[in-house]
């Protein structure tokens, strides 16, 4: 996987497209440190699904978008099992203001749509690391804003909705 | 859907035609999910007890059909047939999922001719005393060559197909076999085009696709016979890997009224899942009984 550009204490150009301003809520996302001999950064996706039903809504892929040839970066995409089920698997790669480049450890903040109906929801998080492991962490949540905070333990640190 | 009519003296038939033999027939898919239309998925084929252990037998690869998401044939690729298993790859480059399998039907049963039964098809049994020529042949030997208890005094006991019945037969007892074998690859998002029924005999009626399957998901397959919901229909489901455990743990299960089958899984993983069902309505006027049966290999992933 091809290293970022984006450094991660800068905000995410890609998904601040869809952010509104001021006091739209957020979601950041901590990659955390992994100390092994091969590291790849992880494919990370996040959605948000309502808890009363219905269709999940993807706030962000992070995966390999260069890479193409025989095997392009779209190719493990099915990796993020969970997310690739709930929709995934019916996103057109890449979507505007929803895909992005793999990151580095670190911290991200990503904006939850503005535009989400009032009403209990569950962000989900879900990990998947080249010849690493998978993690989903899930963070209850209700609009109008009240926030949340779980935490993963292998392949995702601190989510935090604010 | 082709229905292959074929002669069944092939091992792997006889397998197939009979579940309760512990002997089962199987195909496995190296995923049944994927991303793009860039991708293959390769298949093991094979025979034995326990799933999905290749000891036994290979199945031929040539028994195979590819069939693509839009209805048309697929291809396979590369394939070959080993010692103990068969494999063979199928290029995924369509969106949407592929159907990978098989879907028999034939006559088999027994009649006399005097006092002597004789048995049609070939099912393991041996083909006859001494002096008989090998399985089935209705050549030399057969009904044709000299009759039932005809000159030679030590006819087989087996003739190949229904059409080699001797005009003397009496108590003819035949029964029409319809087996299929089913496997399931989706390329982006899931689709049902490959699923649709046909409305003739046992038919694979998911409610949940077969491709989201997810471990602390129970899953709903509802099973339709000449396309209605068939209620009673007796499902084996087992896991894969039992030598990596102490039981087998398979399931024995059966559709509800309504012709649902609901499945909780254990764990994980790869699973066989073979239904069969049985009545007195053949599509071929010859036989008096239908046995049918549906086998699929099912993928199954943790949340």
């Amino acid at each position: 996987m091809s290293p970022s550009k984006i450094l991660p204490a800068l905000p995410l150009l890609v998904a601040g497209t869809i952010a509104t301003p001021a006091m739209a809520a957020s979601v950041t996302i901590t990659i955390p440190q992994i100390k092994v001999a091969e590291y790849h950064r992880p494919y990370v996706a996040g959605w948000v699904e309502p808890v009363a039903g219905g269709n999940a809504r993807t706030i962000f892929v992070w995966y390999d978008v260069k890479k193409a040839g025989r095997e392009p970066g779209t190719k493990w995409l099915a990796d993020l099992r969970t997310w690739w089920r709930k929709g995934g698997s019916s996103m057109k790669m890449p979507a505007d203001g929803l895909t992005g480049a793999t990151r580095a450890p670190g911290s991200y903040t990503v904006a939850i749509p503005a535009n989400l109906p009032a009403g209990q929801y569950v962000l989900k998080v879900e990990a998947a690391r080249e010849t690493g492991g998978r993690e989903l962490v899930s963070v209850p949540f209700s609009v109008p804003a009240k926030g949340g905070t779980a935490s993963g333990k292998t392949e995702l640190g601190t989510i935090t909705i604010r | 859907m082709r229905f292959r009519t074929i002669m069944i003296a092939a091992a792997v038939s006889s397998a197939l035609a009979t579940p309760a033999l512990a002997h089962r027939m199987w195909l496995l898919p190296s995923t049944t999910t994927l991303a793009g239309t860039n991708e293959y998925v390769t298949v093991d084929a094979a025979v034995s007890n326990d799933l999905f252990y290749p000891d036994h037998m290979p199945m031929d690869p040539a028994q195979v059909s590819v069939w693509a998401p839009d209805g048309s044939e697929g291809k396979l690729e590369n394939a070959s047939k080993g010692r103990y298993r068969g494999t063979f790859d199928v290029a995924i480059n369509k969106p949407g999922t592929w159907k990978i399998g098989m879907n028999r039907s034939s006559i088999g049963g027994t009649f006399k001719v005097g006092t002597e039964e004789w048995r049609v098809g070939g099912r393991g049994r041996p083909a006859g005393p001494p002096g008989a020529p090998g399985a089935g042949g209705p050549g030399a030997g057969g009904p044709g060559a000299g009759g039932p208890g005809g000159a030679g005094g030590q006819p087989p006991r087996m003739v190949a197909t229904v059409a080699d019945i001797p005009a003397n037969a009496t108590a003819i007892k035949l029964s029409e076999s319809q087996t299929s074998y089913a496997i399931y690859v989706s390329s982006d998002a899931p689709t049902k085009g490959v699923l649709t029924p046909t409305g003739k005999g046992l038919e694979f009626d998911p409610i949940t696709h077969p491709d989201a399957l997810v471990s602390d998901e129970e899953a709903q397959f509802r099973f339709l016979i000449d396309g209605k919901p068939a209620a009673g229909v007796k499902v084996t489901v087992i896991p894969g890997g039992k030598k990596y455990r102490e039981a087998e743990d398979a399931q024995e299960l059966t559709t509800g009224a309504d012709g649902v089958l609901r499945i909780k899984w254990p764990v994980a993983g790869m699973y066989w899942m073979s239904a069969s069902a049985e009545d007195n309505k053949p599509s071929d006027k010859r036989a008096q009984t239908r046995r049918m049966s549906f086998t699929s290999t099912l993928e199954v992933v943790a949340p």
